[in-house]
């Protein structure tokens, strides 16, 4: 085995379980995470939610203690961004100056928000959502009747609203498309997240065209193209992110929306591995290229990665999963609906606080949007998983079990 | 602090300790104790921490809600002991509990 230095660059999901999975894979020499922040890697999906709300303190945020990292032979290299990869002498450059040398290096750099260049887009008041220090900063903005706009009607945005909700402010969510969620879910699924956040007291606005934040030196309102101009304490932007691949791509590495890496996680450079946001890489499950953002990839690919540095290749081949948590709606979501032709709904969406969504294309089952319906989406996961068929008619019919659905 | 049992379905022990209010989930991850792969952080959306509560311990530790019981129906190897472990927190009563691993999550 290995006793070479391996270096992560990034800090996060991926960052966590590659170092976790290089040591119980035998990796014999010295491991290094290297990140821009100050705290150890921590789980991100609940900045938007509980840590939002304040129900969650930072420390119950990391994936691991320190002390995890420090029995494990993990040198955490902390509040350091990497400005170079140097691959000719395998060393990576750090911004004041230093460097670290590496045997192998693995690339976790993850993704970045996309950024609106909306006039007032620096006004104090105005964030947008990824790290714990963008939350840190919002809730200073944050208390019971104070207005939060929020724009995007995307995962984080709606999760944020729910937060701000429960946190006793008023909030209205802009939408550019005609519906919420419309690039991820079906118009049935987008609906029933409309009217739940409605019930719940958020303003939601689609076909929305913001023109400009206004403000003095902090924002106090948006306005919107059609000249109307709503009040804002604060506003979170999130429409979306980027991978970051400029390291990759300044040291001459294949990218293409994403760091091009194969079934092993290696990306162009035999000594170099990437994992999670950050990376391009085949589903042989739905036979395309594609990037995801998502714990389990970076989590999953992360595991392909390791084992691939510790010399035993194994194809990644996971199926995608996904989840938001909104008020008292669970989403679970397996499988990617992308290209889907029609969809199957099992229970209502028109009423009550849950129902499943199955996508479809031709007879062929994509995935599924389960809503409070932890049963339906554990059995699409094991169907997709293992190639069990469907009975369409059977999903639909809520008298039958979900089981009986499947073969 | 509350000591946890984590028994791998190979059969080797490891005791930890931690403190109350840590979930059993944590207990495992936060020591290095394999065995349990807690994908989604404690949300109750994955079913990837799956373990067996020793049977002397069932009537303290106590039952799953519906969302859990839904999700444990599809774990590998359901057994009527079963319980997510990110949903089960360790306290002063639960001082020695005793946790059987699965031989996989997925």
């Amino acid at each position: 085995m290995s006793t070479e230095h391996a270096v992560i660059v990034g800090a996060s999901h991926a960052a966590a379980q590659l170092g976790a999975s290089l040591r119980q894979g035998g990796w014999q020499g010295k491991i290094s995470i290297v990140g821009d922040e100050a705290i150890p890697p921590y789980h991100r999906p609940p900045l938007s939610k509980a840590y939002l709300a304040g129900e969650k303190h930072s420390d119950e945020l990391l994936i691991r203690p320190a002390a995890f990292y420090e029995k494990s032979g993990i040198d955490l290299v902390l509040g350091s961004r990497v400005t170079e990869v140097d691959r000719e002498n395998k060393k990576i450059v750090l911004h004041d100056g230093g460097s670290i040398p590496y045997g192998k290096l693995a690339l976790a750099t993850g993704a970045r928000v996309r950024k609106l260049a909306l006039p007032g887009h620096d006004l104090d008041g105005v964030f947008y959502l990824r790290d714990l220090g963008d939350v840190d900063r919002i809730r200073s903005f944050t208390g019971p009747g104070k207005s939060a706009v929020i724009v995007g009607g995307g995962y984080i945005g709606l999760e944020t609203a729910a937060s701000m909700r429960k946190l006793g402010m008023s909030v209205t969510v802009l939408e550019a498309l005609p519906r919420v969620l419309q690039r991820v879910t079906a118009p049935e699924v987008s609906g029933f997240y409309s009217r739940i956040h409605r019930e719940e007291g958020v303003h939601i606005i689609t076909d929305a065209a913001v023109e400009a934040l206004e403000g003095g030196s902090s924002v106090a309102g948006v306005k919107l193209a059609d000249g109307t101009v709503l009040d804002a304490d604060l506003v979170v932007i999130g429409v979306g992110v980027l991978p970051c691949t400029e390291l990759a791509e300044a040291a001459g590495l294949a990218v293409d929306n994403g760091i091009v890496v194969d079934e092993f996680a290696r990306t162009s450079d035999p000594n170099i591995v990437a994992a999670g946001d950050c990376t391009n890489h085949y589903n042989p499950l739905y036979d395309i290229r594609l990037r995801l953002e998502s714990v389990q990839n970076a989590t999953d690919q992360a595991k392909t990665a390791a084992n691939t540095l510790c010399g035993k290749l194994e194809a990644y081949h996971t199926l995608p999963w996904f989840w938001s948590d909104q008020y008292d709606l669970k989403l679970q979501i397996a499988g990617l609906s992308q290209g889907f032709d029609s969809v199957v709904l099992r229970g209502a969406s028109d009423t009550g606080r849950g129902f499943s969504a199955f996508y479809f294309s031709g007879d062929r089952l994509l995935a599924v949007d389960a809503i409070n319906r932890p049963k339906e989406f554990m059995m699409v996961r094991r169907a997709l998983t293992t190639g069990l068929s469907v009975d369409a008619a059977k999903l639909a019919d809520e008298t039958i079990d979900i089981q009986q659905a499947f073969s | 602090m509350p000591s946890v049992k984590f028994i791998s379905h190979s059969g080797v022990e490891s005791e930890v300790h931690v403190a109350s209010g840590t979930t059993v989930m944590h207990a495992a991850v936060d020591n290095g104790v394999s065995g349990i792969l807690a994908d989604c952080g404690g949300a109750c959306s994955c079913a990837t921490c799956h373990c067996f509560v020793d049977e002397a311990w069932l009537a303290k530790v106590g039952e799953p809600d519906d969302v859990e019981a839904q999700m444990l129906d599809f774990v590998l190897d359901p057994q009527p002991n079963s319980r997510l472990s990110c949903q089960i927190t360790v306290s002063d009563e639960l001082d020695g509990l005793v946790i059987m691993l699965p031989e996989s999550q997925i």
